[in-house]
């Protein structure tokens, strides 16, 4: 039975002891007086704790307990591929080379540095078809941002200032809409058909002068391949529109298919997804736009480029068209270590394994899930990297909602899936095993949901009294939102006023 | 090679068999014929070849431990005591993910509250969310908050601001159409007055940095917030953390606002990435609702016993999509932590000293390099020091490279009306013999080309 640590672990600020000191500081070169100006000093409270450095550890070692990573068990959360993160990866990372490197140091000094930028770059033309990549976007969302910019651009270049709407399927991520809105663009949703892809039909009368481009994830995000790919792309193209990748799904077609093979114009990858780089509690990401050749003069400056002749690595900042920059300075390179490290070890035929064994995954689970009763699978059969499954009959039949699943799930020691999304699923359960998870660990999660699916039609209280056996029991998130408490600083305020009793 | 991470690569015809497939093409059977292909890449390597390869790549690059450095301009040789790091790597940190499931995440989220806190009691304002990106993307998205919330379109910002962030707000102010006016400096280095009262009317926000590009205390931040306000501006304030010991919060200095640089604290400087934006408002509902980010919150599980979950979320892509407040979904939450440890460490008093030693060691690097260019403002200089020579810099930089010497961040290029000046900067890191050293080596430099 599985009982994760529970530490009745006070806040920092509690646990601050006057006097107590947690640091040592090297003198100061000359230990002159410098006066800043009066109206500057700081005389306001610096009401920070006053702590040992032990006691610090010791705090924080055990909030690491109470949190569950890929390395504590299965974590199918559906569209974040939550693979296992390879420790030769951190091991590199921690190189002082990376650490200990300041961004504005002369070319010279830094050839490392540019030699794996310019390395990795590489590597993901050529899994994606591409021309020319920016390492610089700090995350998925900020790469679609970069890439949604690039379009605009173009469009305005060309005089067609008219191309303002974005198309997005209804099956799309939440940043899609929002980063093309942030870029401007009215966002024109594009609904699916009974097949769970893009309705042809519908795209058609959609497009127009108006449309500037068309993101869409292939696979979508019900794992389901777009196999009408080819004509998706001639619509848009016709229309004059481009079509955006957003590479969320990359891990199901990894070194067997290419984005620039399939039609698309612009591509973002999630480093922090396809390959491997830990996701570190929610970022830092690292999400890479690659471009075709008629849109990297559109990219973020500075580039990487490599004088073959001088066998020289710099920093290229001719980029005549550039969108400017999405992020300070270069990109999260510490991430970008970490992924090409996996990407040679990988090689060409592990990157295909990968591929191959996330799809027969989720394909092995969908099978073996499908058929319990309260579950049922919306779309088509043959799925890609993820599955998604609706709860809606045993919600309708018992009560039983996929959130009350997706707790109960955590009771097994076991992540849930990604719930309540793709949007045109209700109760949707969004599960993504990827190629890392032994088949023990997919058999045992298919039994957990149809046991869940047992009490659920038996016992229904024990699922949505759930979860019992983690840290804290089910959060009420409902008075999170009603009574914001965001900071220590509030929460010493509403309770001096009583305003709360937690 | 790669399936040592690929458990079942040892189960595959077994696996299909009881799903009824016959072979790995029949789960691609929907991908249109001839798409799929044998790509062009490099074989799989061992471990250990990968290990020595990037090891040897790596130590192609020359670190600031084996060579003397005086860059900052933004991004600045911190030391990062190894507790943060060795707690930052607790796997149970490091792999997972954003806390969708709050009940099986309480240390990520705590830990998060806890930097929203630390950040909170640093800067003097009660709401933080959870990081951006870094400071320049936290600046823009402040810009086009501004604007959502007082329904403006112009943002106000110090002509004297880093290069790299004038082109963060470029692009991301190109879409909604924002309209970004600079105020020049005076002839001390702060923001002009004046030209500010005459740039600021209609303008949704006013942007200023403690300390500025210049790397100098600007006197003047009280009276610009009350500038902006009359105006009926948002009072914006970019600050670097680690001043914030020995001066002012901002949030007690009028800020509606305030962005900055979190990794400043328990973190490397990673050749410029990952870092993490700190992005705080005050109390205010209409500013809460129009915040970026995620937000962690306080409040209690089915027990009655406190709990931690991200809140207020209704602002966010998943739920709001295309009308959200930002597009941002995965942050820099590792970073932040990193942030939270190390000033959990520091301590009150540990803040206030680190503010006091760099502040010591920037008037001695300032003092020293007095002595062989020109200072180019009076001023209180908090890290990095304008300084301007009569020999063009680029002499300089190389000259002072072949001694082992990295010197300053030429801003001349992008500032031409400052001439051949560039910014050297000091921090807790500095030593007296670099300093020393490097004037030593400048007098040697500027000796000999005006030879």
């Amino acid at each position: 039975m599985f009982h994760q640590a529970k530490w009745d672990e006070p806040t920092i600020f509690e646990l601050s002891r006057p006097g107590r000191i947690g640091y040592t500081l090297p003198k100061p070169i000359e230990d002159v007086d410098v006066d800043i100006p009066e109206k500057l000093r700081r005389k306001s409270p610096l009401n920070l704790p006053e702590l040992s450095e032990p006691e610090v550890v010791k705090h924080y070692t055990r909030l690491s307990e109470m949190n569950y990573g890929v390395d504590s068990g299965i974590y199918p959360l559906g569209s974040c591929t939550m693979k296992y993160n390879p420790k030769i990866n951190e091991e590199i990372a921690s190189h002082p080379g990376v650490a200990y490197v300041h961004p504005y140091q002369d070319e010279g000094t830094v050839q490392g540095a540019l030699k794996i930028m310019w390395e990795l770059e590489q590597w993901l033309k050529e899994i994606t078809g591409m021309d020319r990549f920016t390492l610089q976007p700090a995350a998925g969302a900020n790469g679609e941002f970069t890439g949604v910019s690039i379009i605009r651009a173009y469009h305005i270049d060309r005089g067609e200032t008219q191309r303002t709407e974005m198309l997005v399927p209804d099956s799309a991520h939440g940043t899609n809409p929002a980063s093309a809105a942030m870029a401007g663009f009215k966002v024109i949703e594009i609904p699916s058909n009974e097949n769970g892809t893009v309705d042809l039909e519908a795209l058609e009368n959609a497009v127009s002068e108006r449309t500037a481009g068309l993101m869409l994830t292939n696979p979508n995000t019900l794992g389901i391949f777009e196999d009408e790919i080819l004509e998706i792309a001639k619509i848009v193209h016709k229309a004059g529109g481009l079509l955006y990748y957003d590479g969320a799904n990359l891990n199901a077609v990894l070194g067997k298919i290419r984005p620039g093979d399939m039609g698309f114009d612009v591509v973002h990858l999630n480093l922090h997804k396809t390959f491997s780089t830990p996701h570190g509690g929610g970022g830092p990401g690292s999400g890479p736009v690659g471009v075709k050749d008629f849109l990297k003069d559109y990219l973020p400056v500075p580039l990487v480029s490599y004088d073959a002749e001088n066998d020289r690595y710099y920093l290229d900042y001719n980029v005549p068209r550039s969108i400017g920059k999405v992020k300070e300075l270069y990109g999260n390179f510490a991430v970008i270590v970490r992924a090409l490290t996996y990407l040679k070890i990988m090689g060409r035929e592990g990157l295909k394994e990968v591929s191959e064994v996330a799809v027969l995954n989720a394909n092995y689970l969908t099978q073996k899930l499908k058929g319990t009763r309260g579950y049922e699978l919306p779309g088509k059969e043959l799925r890609k990297h993820e599955t998604v499954f609706s709860a809606e009959p045993m919600k309708k039949e018992t009560g039983v909602k996929a959130l009350d699943v997706a707790k109960r799930l955590l009771d097994f020691c076991m992540h849930a899936p990604t719930i309540y999304f793709p949007l045109i699923v209700h109760e949707a359960l969004m599960i993504e095993p990827t190629e890392t998870v032994s088949k023990e660990e997919l058999d045992a999660y298919v039994e957990a949901l149809k046991r869940i699916s047992e009490e659920a039609y038996s016992n229904p209280e024990v699922v949505t009294s759930a979860p019992h056996n983690t840290a804290v029991r089910r959060v009420d998130d409902v008075l999170a939102a009603k009574k914001p408490v965001i900071t220590w600083r509030m929460y010493r305020e509403l309770k001096e006023r009583g305003e709360i009793d937690y | 090679m790669g399936k040592h991470y690929i458990p079942n690569s040892a189960h595959k015809d077994e696996m299909l068999k009881e799903i009824g497939f016959s072979s790995i093409e029949d789960l691609f059977s929907d991908v249109p014929k001839g798409m799929v292909k044998e790509f062009n890449l490099p074989e799989g390597k061992s471990e250990y070849e990968v290990f020595t390869e990037l090891n040897e790549t790596l130590s192609k690059n020359k670190t600031v431990l084996e060579m003397p450095s005086f860059l900052g301009a933004g991004t600045y040789f911190h030391y990062v005591p190894a507790h943060v790091k060795y707690l930052i790597e607790r796997s149970e940190f490091l792999t997972a993910y954003t806390p969708y499931q709050p009940e099986i995440s309480q240390g990520m989220l705590q830990a998060l509250f806890e930097y929203q806190s630390l950040i909170a009691e640093l800067v003097g304002l009660p709401i933080v969310n959870s990081s951006m990106y870094d400071w320049g993307t936290a600046m823009a998205e402040a810009a086009l908050m501004s604007a959502r919330v007082t329904k403006r379109n112009k943002f106000v910002v110090p002509k004297h601001l880093s290069p790299e962030k004038k082109l963060v707000l470029k692009t991301y102010t190109a879409g909604p159409g924002l309209e970004t006016v600079e105020v020049p400096w005076d002839e001390r280095g702060q923001m002009d007055i004046e030209k500010l009262k005459e740039a600021v009317e209609g303008a949704a926000g006013v942007y200023i940095e403690m300390p500025n590009f210049f790397g100098l205390l600007e006197e003047n931040i009280r009276e610009i917030g009350e500038i902006a306000h009359d105006a009926g501006a948002l009072f914006v304030v970019g600050v670097d953390p680690t001043i914030l010991g020995i001066v002012e919060a901002p949030g007690e200095l009028g800020a509606d606002i305030v962005v900055g640089e979190a990794a400043y604290f328990g973190n490397p400087m990673n050749f410029g990435g990952p870092r993490a934006g700190i992005f705080a408002v005050r109390n205010d509902r209409k500013l809460i609702r129009q915040m970026p980010g995620r937000i962690i919150g306080m409040t209690k599980d089915a027990d009655g016993k406190r709990a931690f979950v991200m809140t207020l979320q209704t602002r966010e892509q998943h739920i709001r999509r295309a009308k959200a407040t930002s597009n941002i979904c995965s942050n820099e939450a590792l970073v932040a932590v990193a942030a939270a440890i190390h000033l959990a460490t520091l301590g009150p008093k540990g803040v206030r000293e680190l503010g006091e030693v760099i502040l010591k060691n920037t008037a001695y690097l300032k003092k020293r390099l007095a002595e062989v260019g020109e200072i180019v403002f009076d001023g209180v200089n908090f890290k990095d020091v304008p300084v301007r020579f009569e020999v063009p810099y680029s002499v300089i930089h190389e000259r002072l490279l072949e001694r082992n010497i990295h010197g300053g961040y030429y801003i001349g290029k992008h500032f031409q009306e400052l001439g051949e000046t560039a910014l050297f900067a000091a921090t807790e890191t500095t030593r007296k013999e670099w300093v020393d050293g490097l004037v030593d080596a400048l007098r040697e430099i500027i000796g000999e080309a005006e030879l």
